[in-house]
């Protein structure tokens, strides 16, 4: 019987610190074991459990796109032991990554629609997968109009800079960077919250499909602002946070009623998020 | 002492009417027999659920934590001496509290009552009102029972069942047992040799389940996150490996030390018969050695950790 | 196979000759109650009980397992790589366990063995189990199986059923793991008519012994969100002392924290796995500080709301509950599964 508690054993090939205040760090994975990245074969907007020997587990959402070979990419905010442990190890450290695992963002539904992608702070992680994997070449006609509204707190604190000045000059997407604040003269994006570059930015939720990713109060924010343009419920999509230890649905941990976040989720539906009890 | 539940409404009633307290903290009577359950009453309308027998061994002080309203509480001598360490060690204020002092003929040991009748099942225990009897009903079976030889081992030695710190009584004071050895159980343990002892403590220790009763029924144990749950340094580990069990509760002991009022409900708690009050009560005798402190006697007594004194003994400096 | 009786006299030596094809699980006194114990040199087992204090669920699910094992030494071409343990479970048996608690084991296996993932840890010593089982002469006041799914004679979950007839017992084999543990076992013979009448006789009289009826009908039929918002929890909730004495002693609960442990010499450690309980205020902490549940009221709630409504929900086959009756005997500030059951039911 396969062990699905088991990690696949990876090496550390590359460590990129993304913020300024050095608390957000992008590892990339190489697979010790090659034949291992065949069976990681994994959806934007999956999660994985990634695995430290001694110190534990911590489930992080996958940055790269899976049209990304040969590695694979998670940004990991130091919070606690493992995450403090994991941004002190070296490029050439061996530990383990336990997946895909949870659901994606809904991508059979999104065909032939305008995707509008809004995130916020360190959620941006599968978001930036989702990005990448749409524009790639083969995927892009699958999709109408991508609108992309990014904010952080400063211009230190966004993720992925390079790319996204890269994707703020294509004309395949609309991308649209924001701060909270910035004291920048030379600050050529938007200065202003999430909620409120998106009101600006997003005037249609015709043939439209939300996904919203960010801390609970910008979440909170942007509702209102999708259902007053009458996004349905339905076409709004969130990515869930909970206490995880599994990521497989059976220790129990990230319950929202009947369904585990790990397992059922993360991604939901505001719809559906709506059927279940608020215990999150 | 199932007589004082009449009184007890009507005190209730009242402080809840007259607005002197916002809520009142009381028991309601068990759905299981030797048991009641810790209620919170807020209406007047409410107070005939309060109810009061020799079985209400839980320690109601354990509520008051992070309240901030008014409080009217039940308290016999030993939950009353904790609610005056609760107040010294800044987890409620006097004038919060309205204590309605219950002085205390002693709570009905349930491990011992089923051992009294041979382990048959109990299906009903009816106090007497105003005596030391009761009645143990079960299948095909009737037993009256005297209280006095059934009591909690905290209760058989209790120095202080009549409450110390109170706003106003139930009834009249008990008279305080005396000739009392408090400390025979302890004397023993203390006599033992090193490698017996060791062993007395992992025998007590081998069938806990680390479930945390005992910790989380005692008012001492207030911490936000306890030492236990930490993760960051992880002092303890969470397994049932014996060490880490040992560990846990010597620790826990120790931080009971000079607080501790042997309310017993942490042994009555403990799912799987553990002695714990054999952890905290060395230490309570330590401490009236030592310093010849008893925890919670009075509002304007500091504790002996708490405080230096000149006289404090140091024959350990050498 | 027919039915065996074995006399009480040669009941211990069946069980220990049942020693040399299983590791053999046997209610033990100890103190003041009875647990499950190896039957070793030296071990008494004991039937005069009505239920063991900790149900059996250590057996698939032991309360602190090892999973993994790893070497952080660098000189070694597998350090921080965990490995899987060369761990052979040999046959298990376990005699005398009672209808309600055999029964918790297909509801826990529902959490367990899912068609996406498959929890070999648990699955290979549930496997392994053979479930002798013994009939409830004599239920407690505080059960209420019938409610549950489960009965004081119920088969769900046993491979052989012990019928206590007097001065013997009635072992009925259920299943071909039964068949194949009866005809392992010395001595007995087969059980006659009258033995069988007896029998019979037992279980009819007992069906009307389960006094403790739980109306739980109504419960798929409500609204979650109303339950979840309904005024009565903040009552349930107040006694409660968030210990894991329920979640612990009950046998359907199976919530797991997983942990590293290191040593220093050599250095190495194991990846284990311990019981948890969602009455810990930890339960639910995010590493952001975040804590959907970090007042008691709520993590009352989740208890009862998973046992009696997100596992009808999810599953739509009765509620995460056998009635055995431990949390109602041994919560230490008595809050009672029945009475949120009945609140729950009529809300």
């Amino acid at each position: 019987m396969e062990n699905p508690y088991l990690p696949y054993p990876v090496r550390i090939d590359n460590i990129t610190t993304e913020t300024e205040d050095r608390n957000l760090k992008t590892f990339k994975f190489v697979f010790i074991n090659p034949e291992d990245e065949a069976k990681f074969a994994y959806t934007p907007g999956q999660f994985a459990e990634l695995s430290i020997a001694g110190k534990g587990e911590i489930p992080i959402g996958i940055a790269s796109s899976p049209t990304e070979k040969g590695h694979i990419d998670f940004t990991v905010n130091k919070v606690g032991k493992v995450t403090t442990h994991l941004h002190n190890m070296k490029e050439g450290d061996v530990m383990g990554v336990r997946g895909p695992l949870g659901n994606w963002y809904p991508w059979e539904e999104m065909e032939g629609k305008n995707v509008v992608i809004i995130g916020g702070g360190f959620a941006f992680t599968t978001l930036r997968s989702s990005i990448v994997y749409m524009l790639e070449p083969e995927n892009r006609s699958r999709f109408e109009n991508i609108t992309v509204v990014y904010g952080a707190r400063s211009p230190g604190m966004l993720l992925y800079k390079d790319e996204l000045m890269e994707w703020e000059k294509r004309d395949d997407l609309d991308m649209h960077i924001t701060v909270d604040g910035t004291d920048d003269p030379d600050w050529k994006y938007n200065i202003g919250f999430v909620p409120a570059v998106t009101e600006q930015k997003v005037t249609s939720a015709e043939n439209a499909i939300a996904i919203v990713c960010g801390p609970p109060i910008m979440i909170r924010f942007t509702q209102p602002v999708l259902e007053k343009l009458d996004f349905p419920p339905e076409n709004i999509i969130l990515s869930l946070e909970n206490r995880m230890k599994c990521g497989i649905g059976i220790c129990g941990h990230c319950n929202i009623g009947e369904k585990f976040v790990c397992k059922d989720g993360p991604v939901f539906s505001l719809a559906r998020l709506k059927e279940l009890p608020p215990d999150y | 002492m199932i007589e004082y539940t009449q009184k007890i409404r009507e005190t209730a009633k009242r402080l809840l009417s007259d607005g002197v307290v916002d809520v009142f903290i009381g028991y309601r009577k068990g759905s299981v027999p030797m048991m009641n359950e810790p209620v919170l009453v807020r209406d007047p309308g409410d107070v005939e659920v309060l109810h009061w027998d020799s079985n209400c061994g839980l320690n109601l002080c354990n509520y008051l934590t992070g309240r901030t309203d008014k409080v009217g509480i039940l308290a016999t001598g030993c939950v009353s001496r904790n609610i005056v360490t609760h107040v010294i060690e800044n987890q409620i204020t006097r004038e919060q509290l309205h204590i309605v002092g219950v002085p205390c003929t002693g709570i009905i040991n349930h491990r011992a009552v089923k051992r009294a009748v041979k382990y048959r099942e109990i299906t009903e225990v009816v106090e007497e009102p105003g005596s030391g009897r009761f009645t143990v009903k079960g299948p095909g079976y009737e037993e009256t029972l005297e209280k006095t030889g059934l009591l909690q081992l905290n209760c058989a030695t209790c120095r202080h069942r009549n409450p110390v710190e109170y706003d106003e009584l139930v009834a009249d004071a008990v008279p305080e047992q005396e000739d009392i050895q408090e400390f025979k159980d302890v004397e023993k343990i203390e006599a033992m040799e090193p490698d017996k002892k060791w062993a007395f403590f992992e025998r007590a220790i081998s069938s806990c389940i680390r479930c945390y009763a005992c910790r989380n029924a005692c008012p001492l144990c207030y911490c936000p996150t306890c030492f236990v749950d930490e993760s960051n340094p992880q002092w303890v580990g969470k397994s049932i490996d014996p060490t880490d069990t040992m560990t846990f509760h010597f620790l826990r002991a120790f931080h009971c030390a000079g607080r501790c009022t042997d309310c017993g409900a942490c042994e009555r708690v403990c799912p799987v018969g553990i002695p714990v009050r054999q952890f905290t009560k060395k230490l309570n005798k330590d401490c009236i050695e030592l310093f010849d402190w008893e925890a919670g006697l009075s509002l304007e007594s500091r504790p002996p950790l708490d405080v230096y004194r000149k006289e404090d003994p140091n024959d350990f400096i050498r | 196979m027919s039915a065996k009786i074995f006399s009480k006299d040669e009941w211990v030596g069946v069980l220990e000759g049942l020693k040399d094809d299983y590791r053999v699980y046997v209610p033990v006194r100890e103190g003041d109650y009875h647990n499950f114990r190896v039957l070793e040199a030296g071990t008494r087992p004991s039937f005069d009980f009505q239920n063991t204090r900790m149900s059996a669920k250590f057996l698939a699910e032991p309360q602190s397992e090892r999973m993994f094992v790893y070497t952080l030494d660098e000189k070694d071409p597998d350090a921080h790589i965990l490995k899987e343990e060369e761990k052979a479970i040999p046959p298990l048996a376990v005699v005398g366990i009672r209808p309600c608690d055999a029964y918790a084991f297909k509801l826990v296996r529902r959490n367990f063995d899912t068609p996406d993932y498959k929890d070999p840890f648990w699955i290979k010593r549930y496997e392994a189990t053979t479930f002798v089982g013994l009939g409830c002469n004599d239920p407690c006041k505080t059960c209420f199986c019938a409610s549950a799914g489960s009965g004081p004679f119920d088969r769900k979950g046993l491979d052989v059923l012990l019928y206590d007839i007097g001065d013997a017992y009635l072992a009925q084999p259920l299943t071909d793991k039964g068949e194949a543990l009866l005809d392992k076992a010395a001595g007995g013979k087969e059980a006659d008519d009258a033995s069988w009448k007896t029998a019979q006789a037992l279980t009819r009289q007992v069906a009307g012994k389960i006094s403790s009826r739980v109306p739980t009908d109504k419960l798929k039929d409500k609204d979650v969100n109303e339950l979840y918002g309904a005024s009565f929890w903040e009552d349930v909730a107040f006694s409660c002392i968030n210990c894991g004495t329920c979640t612990y002693l009950c046998p359907t609960c199976w919530c797991f924290d997983v942990q590293d442990e290191v040593q220093r010499l050599p250095m190495a450690g194991d990846r284990i796995r311990n019981w948890d309980s969602c009455m810990f205020p930890l339960f639910t902490l995010h590493g952001s500080g975040h804590n959907p549940r970090s007042q008691k009221t709520e993590r009352v709630r989740q208890r009862f709301m998973h046992k009696l409504k997100y596992y009808v929900d999810k599953y739509d086959n009765g509620i995460q509950c056998v009635g055995c009756g431990r949390c109602v005997q041994f919560c230490p500030v008595n809050i009672d599964i029945r009475k949120v059951a009945e609140k729950m039911n009529s809300l």
